[in-house]
């Protein structure tokens, strides 16, 4: 039940696991990580002796923008277009695909559940 | 995919050669154009140009935050209005 990067602490999982579930790291930055921090893959979360994990907490704490402020940079971004008036950000308003997608069809990600509107009737 | 960085940002020629002129004298007035392709220059900041959407000229004011963005962006070619006001047409 390691501590790192605030309040994340999966337990008894493998540490390349364990660590994705900070916010930010992922599968290959974590691999990264443990590598540097000389780390095998497979120990447990729980496993880890303090040594390494404050090892682990530096790596991240010098090297890594992880959880708040990483979804704050990520809000501002889109702010920044929201407020710039262009069509990217025009897309991220009105809440649909921001990438060029087709919408007639799918983009249910972005605009949500279904809203049926009732056909017309004769 | 992103364009190579080795040619640098794209403007239409033409674009430059109306700036060019305008800036000499110092009268920033608002410069038409269908070049929705332009990438703003940091030199672009503090004019006005009306880009052309394909129908009419929509004016946009360059600011320092829209730098790297292409005029085109910023000059929208769909009309929606949106659905929900079918019901009246019957």
């Amino acid at each position: 039940m390691a501590r790192i990067a605030g309040i994340d602490l999966p337990r008894n999982k493998r540490i390349e696991v364990a660590l994705t579930y900070i916010f930010g790291i992922g599968r290959s930055t974590s691999q990264k990580i443990l590598a540097e921090a000389g780390v095998d893959l497979n120990t447990r979360s729980d496993d880890l002796t303090e040594a390494e994990v404050s090892k682990i907490r530096k790596l991240i704490d010098d090297g890594y923008q992880v959880e708040g402020d990483l979804r704050r940079d990520v809000t501002m971004n889109i702010k920044r277009l929201m407020d710039l008036g262009c069509y990217r950000g025009l897309r991220h308003r009105r809440g649909l695909p921001v990438r060029g997608q087709k919408t007639k069809t799918n983009a249910r990600t972005r605009k949500g559940p279904r809203k049926t509107v009732a056909g017309k009737k004769k | 995919m992103a364009r190579s960085i080795k040619k640098g940002p794209y403007v239409d020629p033409s674009l430059i050669r109306k700036i060019d002129l305008d800036s000499a004298p110092d009268s920033r007035r608002v410069i038409k154009t269908w070049s929705r392709r332009t990438t703003i220059l940091p030199e672009f900041v503090g004019y006005t140009f009306a880009v052309h959407n394909g129908r009419k000229f929509v004016p946009v004011f360059v600011t320092e935050n829209m730098v790297g963005h292409k005029l085109g962006e910023f000059s929208p070619t769909r009309t929606y209005y949106g659905h929900g006001s079918d019901k009246k047409k019957r």
